[in-house]
This record gives structure tokens, sequence and C-alpha cells, in this order.
């Protein structure tokens, strides 16, 4: 279900490593819980984010999420299909409905994120 | 809905349950010496004949229906049609707020709905909102609102805005860490424009003014626009007179991207300043930013038309903290009324109306600064209001026409020291040229 390659935060957010670049999304769980999205709130490219800084929000029929910068970095590129298809979030959250793609100020702070495993077995306390 | 009080005995139950013995317990945490021991300082209770009697004695006291007023300055005396309080009083109507469960009441929606079009048509935006308070807090959230889109701390307003409209966009911008700006008015009455470039040469997040501005002269919004849109501002306008556009162009025609405005010419009565109805409307992009509810039109599983409060999502009660703003109600009972005057009226009606308010205005004008001593101030186009200078300080004037039953003018020398000897004089079409003729004179007397 979840990629083994990608990181992932308490906050439901997911991150794949592309050289110095971070893609990041909201993970499957986490568009389960919202529903269908309506609207993505994209930040501007050039944006500079610390890490647990609110990046984007999405917006459900029931509620708004923030979403939550993995990492510290700076934004280079955002996913405009969302503008258009935010339901692609919900459809392929791990692939097409990616969100921004940053780059990275300092790769150390992955080690703060969970791994595939962790965040499994970390879902599974939740659901208790 | 009933209201049953609770009995005695639930009374009881009620506190066994939580294990007190009186009501009084639960104010056990306040301190005894700011209790209040005894009786408030009223007198006894009166019987329904003798509150009749009481309440018609107090109405005879007030004086304002007695005289002939030419006040305005952000509330106008139009007339308004027996048809606005009979429909508006409908029981299926009478409650004044959006309903807690608002897809229930279909035509409280529905009512909303048109109000909400009825203010895109007026101000020409793409969306409205159900309303807000008055102008004055619509024109603080348009700040508020320009700063969630361009987030720049510096926000330009006109110095010649409605000043009740300035005092609450500072008491909501205070503690905010905003900065804002005043530009000033030129000779015209208008936005000063070498002011307003040189304003503009630092990043700001909005340039709000008025039109028709406080001293009645209507504002070159185009060019207002173009210059905050080259600078990367927006452009806010806030309507006092709403009855107005019925004439002139639509501001978001115009370039303005926030419209905002008080709608109490609108079919509601001028009721010693309140409650008021707040309108707002702006550019589709910027929805998502705009305080307040919206109702959105839609079909149910059968395709039937229906209404339900759309974008909810960025209010209060779901968003928290984080919403637009802590508006999380509308004014649904002036909307109402002004839905229903609005749609009374007509197109053809408001243009009517706006049109015998400028030509009574423009008369009025003439004939009061064909008065010795007496001139126009501002040299800028006027809709129904003007300020006109007179030979000494205005209070002597006005407390001479009272004396007469006339209210003459709104004093400009409170808010602005500079026109001491200058009055807002407002014109509307219950102002027959009688009226204005008896004013005329009274003002030649006076001021001999």
């Amino acid at each position: 279900m979840y990629p083994e390659n990608f990181y992932y935060t308490k906050d439901h957010e997911w991150l794949k490593v592309e050289g110095e670049e971070a893609v990041i999304g909201i993970t499957d769980f986490a568009q389960k819980q919202l529903g269908d999205i309506i609207y993505v709130d994209l930040p501007p490219v050039g944006k500079s984010l610390e890490a647990h800084q609110a990046v984007s929000s999405v917006e459900s029929v029931k509620s708004v999420s923030d979403v939550y910068s993995p990492v510290s970095g700076e934004v280079v590129a955002v996913n405009t299909e969302l503008s258009q298809a935010p339901d692609l979030i919900n459809k392929d959250p791990h692939g097409q409905g990616w969100i921004v793609r940053l780059k990275m100020k300092d790769k150390s702070e992955l080690n703060n994120l969970m791994k595939a495993g962790d965040y499994e077995k970390y879902l599974e306390g939740l659901e208790h | 809905m009933s209201y049953i009080p609770i009995s005695e005995a639930d009374k009881k139950e009620m506190l066994a349950r939580i294990g007190l013995e009186s009501i009084n317990q639960l104010f056990s945490t306040i301190p005894e010496n700011i209790k209040l021991k005894g009786y408030l300082n009223l007198p006894g209770p009166l019987a329904e004949p003798e509150i009749l009697e009481y309440f018609e004695k107090r109405i005879g006291e007030n004086r304002y229906g007695q005289f002939l007023s030419f006040l305005g300055g952000g509330a106008y005396d139009h007339f308004i049609p027996a048809v606005v309080d009979y429909l508006s009083s409908r029981g299926e109507f009478i409650s004044p707020y959006t309903p807690y469960q608002p897809e229930v009441s279909q035509g409280t929606l529905q009512a909303i709905f048109e109000f909400q079009t009825l203010i895109c048509q007026l101000t020409g935006l793409d969306v409205a909102n159900a309303s807000l308070y008055d102008g004055a807090s619509g024109a603080a959230e348009a700040i508020l609102m320009a700063y969630r889109i361009k987030g720049k701390k510096r926000l330009i307003i006109a110095a010649n805005i409605n000043p009740q409209y300035k005092e609450v966009i500072s008491t909501y911008t205070r503690n905010l860490e905003l900065e804002l700006v005043e530009v000033p008015y030129d000779k015209s009455g208008r936005v000063d424009k070498i002011s307003l470039d040189s304003a503009l040469k630092v990043e700001s997040s909005v340039v709000l003014c008025q039109s028709p501005n406080y001293f009645g002269v209507i504002e070159d919004l185009k060019t207002i626009g173009e210059a905050a849109h080259q600078s990367g501002a927006l452009l806010a306008v806030v309507i006092s007179e709403p009855v107005s556009l019925g004439l002139l162009e639509a501001p978001g025609k115009l370039g303005a991207d926030i419209v905002t405005g008080e709608g109490q010419s609108f079919g509601i009565p001028l009721s010693f300043g309140g409650p008021y109805l707040g309108f707002m409307s702006c550019k589709k992009d910027f929805v998502r930013q705009m305080p307040g509810r919206i109702v959105g039109q839609t079909v149910d599983v059968e395709g039937r038309r229906g209404f339900v409060l759309t974008l909810s999502t960025r209010e209060q009660h779901i968003r928290r903290e984080k919403a637009t703003s802590n508006i999380c109600t509308n004014q649904g009972h002036c909307a109402l009324r002004a839905t229903i005057y609005l749609e009374t009226l007509g197109r053809q009606g408001l243009k009517k109306l706006a049109w015998l308010n400028l030509q009574k205005a423009a008369y009025a004008l003439e004939k009061l600064t064909s008065i010795p001593g007496v001139s126009r101030k501002f040299d800028g186009p006027v809709f129904n209001e003007f300020v006109l200078e007179f030979p000494k300080d205005w209070q002597e004037i006005s407390s001479r026409l009272e004396e007469k039953g006339i209210l003459g003018g709104l004093a400009m020398g409170q808010n602005f020291p500079q026109l001491k000897n200058c009055a807002l004089v407002t014109i509307t079409e219950k102002h027959s040229k009688d009226k204005i003729d008896r004013y005329a004179d009274a003002l030649k007397e006076a001021l001999r």
C-alpha cells in the first residue's frame, strides 16, 4: 500500500526524494479521512518553507486541512493539474496526486521522518 | 418555536443531579464584593396598558420626525414602500439568522441567493456573500481580505472615506501589525492622484476608496484602479450610498477587485443608526478569501433546483482559528428587506430613483449656492450629497436652522478640522422642490 522508498509524517504527508529535491503529497489514509477533495490551495513557486510549516491546504466537502512541509526548503514546482482535477489526490494520492516539489535545504531532516513500515504501524495504532 | 420555562420540580431535579441545593451556588466563584445584593434601581412592574401609555409618551419626545432633515453621510432617508414591511414581516421570514440547519429553510436561502445576485449585478463582480453587519465592518473586512490575498502589510486608504468606517478599520487592524497609510484628497474632493502614485511606490496590498466619497464626490475609480494594479495592489471600493449604483457604472466594471458597502438605503429605516446591512462582492478568483457565508444554487437527486450554504469550509465553525473571518453569520433580515425593496423597484425603478436623487441634488446645489456667502467646497462631480462652505462656523448656522425646524447638514469640522465652516448636505427623492426652497429661505435668514 505505502511505497517502501517514501518517507512519512504523523500528519499524514508523504515525501519522495529525487536527488536534491523532494516531492510531497498526502497519504492514502489522509485522502480517505478527508473524503472527496474539491480544492487545493497551492503555494507560489519560490516560497521558502521551514519544516512543519503549512505549504498548502486541501479542501474537501466537509473540511479544510493544512498540509505541512515535512522538511525545510524552497518550492520549485506545484502540481497545477490539481486546480482542474483536485480529485487526483483521491484517485492516486501517492502518484499523480502529488502537491509540491521542494528543493531541500538540509537532507538530514529526513532522519526525523518515518519509513513505510513505521507509518503502517503508526496507522494501526490510530485505528485502536 | 415555543418557549417553555422549567418548572420548580425540574429545577430541583437538575440541581440534585449536580449535587447543589440552590441556583445561587452556581455563582459561588464570583467574588462577594462585586455581587449585586438586592434589586436593580428600577421602577416597579407596570400593567400592559400602563406600559403602552408610558412608551407612547416617550415616543412623543422624539423630535426627528418634526424636522426637515438634510442629513446623510452614511445613513439615508429614502422612502420605504409598504410592501417591504409587509413581506419581510411574514412568519416564514421572521428569523433574522441563517438557520443552523440551513438547507431545511429553502425560502430563506432562496432570498439570500437573490440578494447575492442583486449585489453582483449592482457591483459588477462575480460573487457576493450573504451580507455583513454594515458598511463600516464591510470596509474593514475588505482590507483584511486584500491582505490575505496579497500578503503585504501596507494598506492604503483614502482620507475622504466615511470617518466611522476609518475608525472601524483602525480597530480591526490595530493589533495585527499592519500599516495603514492615508492618501489625502485634492481640491475637487477626490483622491489626490499624485499622493496616491507616491504612496504606491512601496508595495501595498490594497487601495481602499469610497465612491461617492464622504464629501459626496464621485471618484475616478478607473484611474485609481489602474494605478493600484500597476503596482500590484488590489482596488477595494466601499459604497455608502448604493442608490448611486442605479446610475453610475458598476465599480467591478471599472477595475474594482472587491466592492463592499452599506445597504441601508435599500428599504431599511434609519432607526438611530442600526441594524444596517453590509454587502460584499469580489472577483471569482478571490472567493475563498471572502468573509461570511455564501448561498449557492444546485440541483437535488431528482434534478430539481435547490439552495445550499456553500464554501462553509472557510468559516469559523469548521476552520476554527484559520477561518477567513470571525464573521460567521449574516444580516439576514436586513438583506431580505433590501431584496424585497430592489425587486419591487426593478432595474428601471432603481435607475429612476437614482435620477430623481441626482436631479433634486443638482437643483438644491444651484439654489443654495446662489445665496450670497454660500459656496461649493469641492468641484468634483456629485450624486445626492455635496459639501457647502459658509462664511462662519457651521455649528452656529446649524443651531439657527434648528430653531426653524431644519437639520441643514452634517457638520464636517468634527472629523476634518479644516472644514469647520463646511457642512455635508444630502438630498433624496423625499425632498420636494418646496422643501428645498424652504431650506434655502431659512438659510438666507440664518446667514443674515
